[in-house]
């Protein structure tokens, strides 16, 4: 029987769209029974959120105040605690799952599956390697739990409207205290996520500065979308790091992905390869992100992007 | 601390196009320039710096491969490593077992850190340091851009989707660095040399007594499907009524 766990992913009032992303690839194994966990201090406003995600069957909650925040030699035995009754254990590719379901995995004694493309039976999928430059179909062993990442950007967020039970459980788990949570340092903003938004605008070397890379918020801005940024342009310190797209960064796949000033590195390219529409501005015709973009322009995007924000405002 | 234990994995060069066989098993490797995996580069290079700060007295750099990866060891050896161990396999291992060397290792060297790569560029698993830590029940610090020994624990400011994460901890620990936390050194020619003479010890896997488990199998490889190069817009016009189109403003 095919029994899935997923964690959930939240930061500690409002559950990650990455959850839902999940149930997607959950749902997509055969007669999967889908089960979400939500480990924090304060349960209750996160497992309703979780509990409305369709095909869901039930939402279980581990509340501790240790849970508060997520550190993962803390969550993994807890998870581990209930992993019994499963045959499937998924996370996010998320840095939060990435930093988590590899250490829930070595508890289990598995290895794990890391970024689900697409799955193709209970235990056979297809993930990227090599920056994306190969996609490999991989089969876990038969007889042991399945533990997983899944590429958010290759699943819509499953729909809602369910009203799942919501029942506590124990875990019963001696739990560390040789990692200690100091602080988050976040440039707070109020644009659409990166990881979500529908439309993303992105930045890169040839802006320049950190003072000309406004530009590109500017026209974030005007079309309400979030803003990316290639490696270079992160480490030339035109923007914060968290804005990074690509093989190392985020892998996002926005409606509109609008390339500014970015040659496109295979690195980078691999971020965004599952985007509806790419369009690419750039003063080198022979940049390679060229050769991926849906629409291209050839032009000083000095010149170009002050005449595009006041057109699309 | 004592010894700061450092993973060197051979990959294929970053700036290589792989290409995937065409009978599915695997990807191109003839001919194909191999490296340091880059982020375990970044990682020697913070244990080298960490030892030049004194607060720590050897740096040992560990590869788990065939014996082509001496040379990525000797690499290792020549930007400042004291020594090195190549833990040798026939073929490829799994994350999982791999995490069982550097336990295995982290206990007999008394390892006060154990520094690796956020992921390697060619499985891009991302799971060693996780596993490790899981298994050694010791703290792991992941995407680390920032380290600050303090007596014996660390500081560490990791990159997280939602920005910089801080988190202290105990040693000895496990880090798997990311790409900001420094700029690996150039390598100098007398220091290839000097290289030449420092020790590398080989290790067959079973000497360690670990076992192999059973590996995600690889059924087969394949080019992922490629984008089409679209229409080339002349003025902002022209792009906007591209996007229109599109339905996209």
């Amino acid at each position: 029987m095919t029994k899935v766990l997923i964690v959930a992913e939240h930061d500690g009032s409002a559950l990650n769209p990455s959850t839902a992303k999940c149930v997607s690839c959950a749902a997509a194994i055969d007669g999967a029974e889908i089960d979400i966990v939500v480990l924090a201090a304060a349960t209750a406003d996160i497992a309703a959120q979780a509990a409305e995600i369709d095909s869901v069957s039930r939402v279980l909650t581990i509340e501790r105040a240790e849970n508060e925040k997520s550190i993962t030699a803390v969550l993994a035995p807890q998870i581990a605690a209930i992993a019994g009754d499963y045959s499937h254990i998924l996370g996010p590719s998320t840095t939060f799952g990435k930093d988590l379901m590899p250490h829930v995995a070595a508890l289990l004694g598995v290895n794990q599956v890391s970024d689900i493309m697409t799955v193709e039976n209970s235990h056979t999928f297809k993930r990227p390697v090599y920056a994306g430059n190969a996609i490999v179909t991989v089969e876990a062993p038969e007889g042991s739990t399945v533990v997983a990442t899944v590429r958010v950007a290759s699943w819509q967020a499953a729909n809602g409207g369910n009203s799942a039970a919501i029942a506590a459980v124990d875990a019963p788990a001696e739990l560390p205290t040789h990692t200690r949570y100091i602080g988050l340092e976040s440039a707070a903003s109020d644009r659409p996520d990166l990881q979500t938004a529908a439309r993303v605008v992105a930045g890169g070397r040839a802006l320049g500065s950190e003072e000309q890379f406004g530009l590109i918020y500017q026209l974030a801005d005007a079309l309400g979308a979030g803003v990316g940024a290639s490696r270079a342009a992160v480490d030339a310190g035109f923007c914060p790091n968290e804005l990074q797209v690509g093989q190392t960064g985020k892998i996002i796949a926005p409606d509109l992905y609008i390339a500014i000033g970015i040659s496109g590195a295979i690195q980078h390219v691999t971020g965004i390869k599952d985007a509806g529409t790419i369009v690419a501005i750039n003063k080198d015709e022979e940049a390679p992100i060229f050769e991926v973009a849906d629409i291209g322009m050839v032009g000083d995007l000095f010149q170009i992007l002050p005449e595009l924000i006041a057109a699309v405002k | 601390m004592d010894k700061i234990i450092v993973g060197l994995k051979r990959v294929v060069d970053y700036n290589v196009r792989v290409q995937v066989k065409s009978d599915g098993s695997g990807v191109e490797t003839d001919g194909v320039k191999m490296s340091i995996n880059p982020f375990d580069e970044i990682a020697l290079e913070e244990a080298l710096r960490i030892k030049e700060s004194g607060a720590a007295t050897e740096v040992v750099a560990v590869s788990i491969g065939t014996s082509e990866s001496q040379q990525q060891l000797r690499t290792g050896l020549a930007m400042g490593a004291d020594r090195a161990i190549l833990v040798t396999v026939d073929g490829d291992i799994d994350p999982l077992s791999i995490a069982r060397v550097f336990k295995a290792l982290a206990d007999k060297e008394n390892a006060g850190l154990v520094m690796l790569g956020k992921q390697a560029i060619d499985g891009d698993n991302s799971q060693v340091a996780q596993m490790l830590s899981a298994i050694w029940g010791r703290p792991q610090a992941t995407f680390a851009s920032g380290v600050t020994i303090e007596g014996d624990s660390a500081r560490v400011v990791r990159e997280v989707d939602a920005g910089l994460e801080t988190v202290e901890v105990d040693l000895p620990a496990v880090l798997s660095v990311d790409l900001r936390l420094n700029e690996p050194r150039y390598v100098k020619l007398p220091d290839i040399m000097k290289a030449k003479k420092k020790p590398l010890d080989e290790v067959p896997l079973a000497d360690l007594g670990i076992e192999p488990g059973p590996p995600i199998k690889e059924l087969k490889y394949a080019a992922p499907e490629g984008r089409q190069r679209g229409v080339t817009v002349d003025d902002v016009a022209g792009l906007v009524a591209a996007l229109k189109d599109k339905g996209l403003v």
